[in-house]
């Protein structure tokens, strides 16, 4: 018999007066959340110091539903907003949740820069090859011949590969998971978040509504298990083999996991030098 | 900076000025003719802990000063027309967001890249409705370093006092000329101070209404765990998608600004009470005019002086009752006309606006302001006769 419980589990971490979420039924995004909320539990942080920074989009609305200060910002200023944020008050943990289209595309230039200076932020993008807020169009990340909404034909660009991306830029850490793999994507989302500097976890998500839908791939529970059932746990695997082809095998794991000091760092210690300078040179 | 008299550019003053406010955080993107602000900042921050950064363009640069002022940290950005152009989307979000934070723009010519190096005035009207939607915000513009100091210490405790991004609309001119600049003790500098919420943690409304349409605020990191959001909101912060939260919303961020104008708005004038001829300027026009004024005085015109130091909120009482009693304006610009349509829409059609389109390179020529100030006598007596032949 299931166990009827009259509390949510998490509702001490999610805002209950926002529940019902408009997510679609079968969508990734709710159990990236759902990891992100026990990874934040498991690592015993102090809730008042975490803050949480979204840009526009489906996966922009995670800021809306998380208890925590949250930032729903413009299209891919999410990395910016949340530089801001992490220069201003060092101390404090800054997750930046985000769509593909908005951290790849509109924030690509964004998440390049501060990959590079290695700002302290774990990002958790979630990837469902599509822009789906704005109703199906083609994105940065969808797979080569699916279709959308502006690819009638299939999509004959390009995708991004987006831990070779991280990892070109600077990250320290870049994983990617899909969104059934809940116990190892929270495992990331863990280490992510001790890591200091600019760490990416992907999530290869389902949307039920139009990616699946206009490709005729069934529900998002069947998405969903594709994809998991499709994946291949390859720990360490050269970024450059990432790329995601249609309907074909997803390469998963954790892939870069490396030290360089953070941007704050360097600053202090920029910081202190020169002022020990300009005391000297003022005697 | 210790108290003294320095010789220093308007630039340099603007640095002082952030940094006298209590600024710490300077987001930026390169960009002529402003970077004099940035130096100076980099070279004092080891000495006061600032933090600088150079962010990828300036879209990102005015996002990091919204974020970096949710820390309770002040914050500020610099840049010119090219930029603010940038800068407009986030403009909006710190609206909307209501976020203190200063933007300098130390204008040059335009369109586009136009002359990097000359001075200009022409992102008047970008500043006031650049962004997408409606808002009110608020601009100052100097007309001296003694100016960009003391007007950057003013935008900040504007920004703080309404919880609005602030913009410095100086130029080139101002900005590269070098003139004495008096920096009083940090005790005689009147700093506005965060007005912080003081209630139960968990009753906290960021966008609560009060008296003065002013929401009090709160840091990141306390503990009140408060959404916001760029989306119309609620007083919460909850995005709500309806027409009458849309009203709500907006019509306190407009009445904010509006409603608080009298407390906002200032400028300076000279010999309005007998003037037939007022002269309407800001920033370096307004040096220039001053020439034309007292050549003018000199050739027997009563001529008064307008100067305009808040330029948004616009000063629309103070021009309608003026336009009443006087023969003309002249409003001289370092565009192609701006803040004249303005003054014109402010005049009721009481009297003549007379243009004067300064260009940059004449920066220093004051002729066509006297010019126009001779003509906008005569233009007055040439109607009034022909009023006077049609009765």
């Amino acid at each position: 018999m299931i166990k009827k419980e009259d509390h949510h589990p998490m509702e001490s971490l999610l805002r209950m007066d926002r529940i019902p979420h408009i997510w679609c039924p079968g969508c990734g995004i709710g159990t990236t959340v759902t990891a992100f909320i026990v990874a934040l539990e498991k690592l015993k942080l102090d809730f008042n110091k975490v803050c949480v920074v979204s840009g526009i989009g489906c996966t922009g609305r995670v800021a809306g539903y998380i208890n925590l200060d949250s930032f729903h910002t413009t299209h891919g200023r999410a990395i910016p907003f949340a530089t801001g944020i992490k220069l201003g008050n060092p101390e404090l943990k800054v997750v930046v949740f985000s769509g593909d289209g908005d951290l790849i595309s509109i924030g690509g230039n964004h998440f390049i820069h501060a990959a590079r200076r290695n700002i302290d932020l774990t990002v958790i993008c979630v990837n469902n090859f599509i822009y789906a807020m704005t109703g199906g169009q083609v994105a940065p990340t969808t797979p080569l011949t699916a279709y959308t909404t502006t690819s009638p034909y299939g999509n004959f660009e390009l995708p991004s590969n987006v831990p070779q991306l991280a990892e070109s830029a600077g990250a320290v850490y870049v994983a990617r998971w899909t969104a059934l793999h809940i116990r190892r994507l929270t495992n990331s989302i863990i280490e992510a978040l001790q890591k200091p500097g600019f760490s990416v976890v992907e999530v290869i998500s389902p949307c039920a509504m139009y990616y699946s839908r206009i490709n005729r791939l069934g529900d998002g529970i069947d998405m969903m298990k594709f994809y998991h059932e499709n994946s291949v746990i390859k720990h360490n695997e050269p970024t450059e083999n990432l790329d995601i082809d249609y309907q074909k095998e997803i390469i998963v794991g954790k892939f870069i996991n490396r030290e360089r000091p953070t941007f704050t760092d360097s600053y202090n210690d920029w910081l202190v030098t020169e002022k020990k300078a300009q005391s000297k040179s003022m005697i | 900076m210790n108290p003294g008299t320095y010789n220093l550019t308007g630039n340099q003053a603007c640095a002082e000025g952030a940094l006298s406010s209590g600024c710490r955080l300077l987001g930026y993107y390169p960009i002529v003719p402003s970077i004099e602000v940035i130096e100076r900042f980099s070279k004092r921050c080891p000495e006061v802990g600032a933090t600088l950064i150079q962010m990828e363009d300036e879209i990102s640069a005015l996002a990091a000063v919204l974020g970096a002022s949710w820390t309770g940290k002040k914050s500020m950005t610099v840049t010119s027309g090219p930029g603010l152009s940038l800068m407009m989307e986030h403009v909006g979000l710190g609206v909307m967001l209501e976020t203190p934070c200063v933007i300098v723009d130390i204008q040059r010519s335009g369109p586009s890249e136009g002359i990097p190096n000359s001075p200009g005035q022409g992102d008047m009207m970008q500043a006031r409705w650049g962004s997408h939607g409606d808002y009110e915000i608020i601009a100052l513009s100097p007309n001296s370093p003694q100016e960009m100091f003391d007007l950057t210490i003013k935008a900040f405790n504007l920004s703080e006092r309404y919880r609005t991004p602030v913009l410095i609309m100086s130029d080139e001119c101002v900005g590269h000329m070098t003139e004495k600049v008096i920096i009083p003790e940090a005790s005689k500098i009147e700093i506005e101070p965060r007005k912080y919420y003081g209630g139960p943690k968990n009753k906290y409304l960021p966008f609560e209404w009060s008296q003065d349409f002013v929401p009090p605020i709160v840091d990141i990191g306390k503990g009140y765990k408060f959404h916001v959001t760029g989306l119309t909101h609620d007083d919460k912060g909850y995005p709500i998608m309806n027409e009458v939260c849309q009203e709500l919303n907006v019509h306190r961020l407009i009445n904010k600004i509006r409603l608080n104008a009298p407390q906002i708005i200032e400028i300076e004038e000279d010999k309005i009470e007998d003037a037939e001829v007022v002269v309407v300027s800001y920033g370096i026009t307004s040096r220039v005019a001053l020439n034309a004024i007292q050549e003018a005085r000199k050739n027997g015109i009563k001529v008064g002086s307008l100067r305009l130091i808040t330029v948004w909120p616009f000063p629309e009482k103070i021009i309608t009752k003026l336009a009443k009693k006087i023969k003309a304006f002249v409003v001289p610009e370092i565009n192609y006309g701006q803040i004249v349509f303005e003054v014109e829409r402010c005049s009721h059609g009481n009297t003549n606006t007379v243009f004067v389109s300064h260009k940059a390179t004449q920066v220093y020529d004051s002729d066509n302001i006297l010019y126009a100030i001779e003509q906008g006598v005569k233009e007055k007596e040439i109607k009034e006769k022909i009023i006077e032949y049609n009765k």
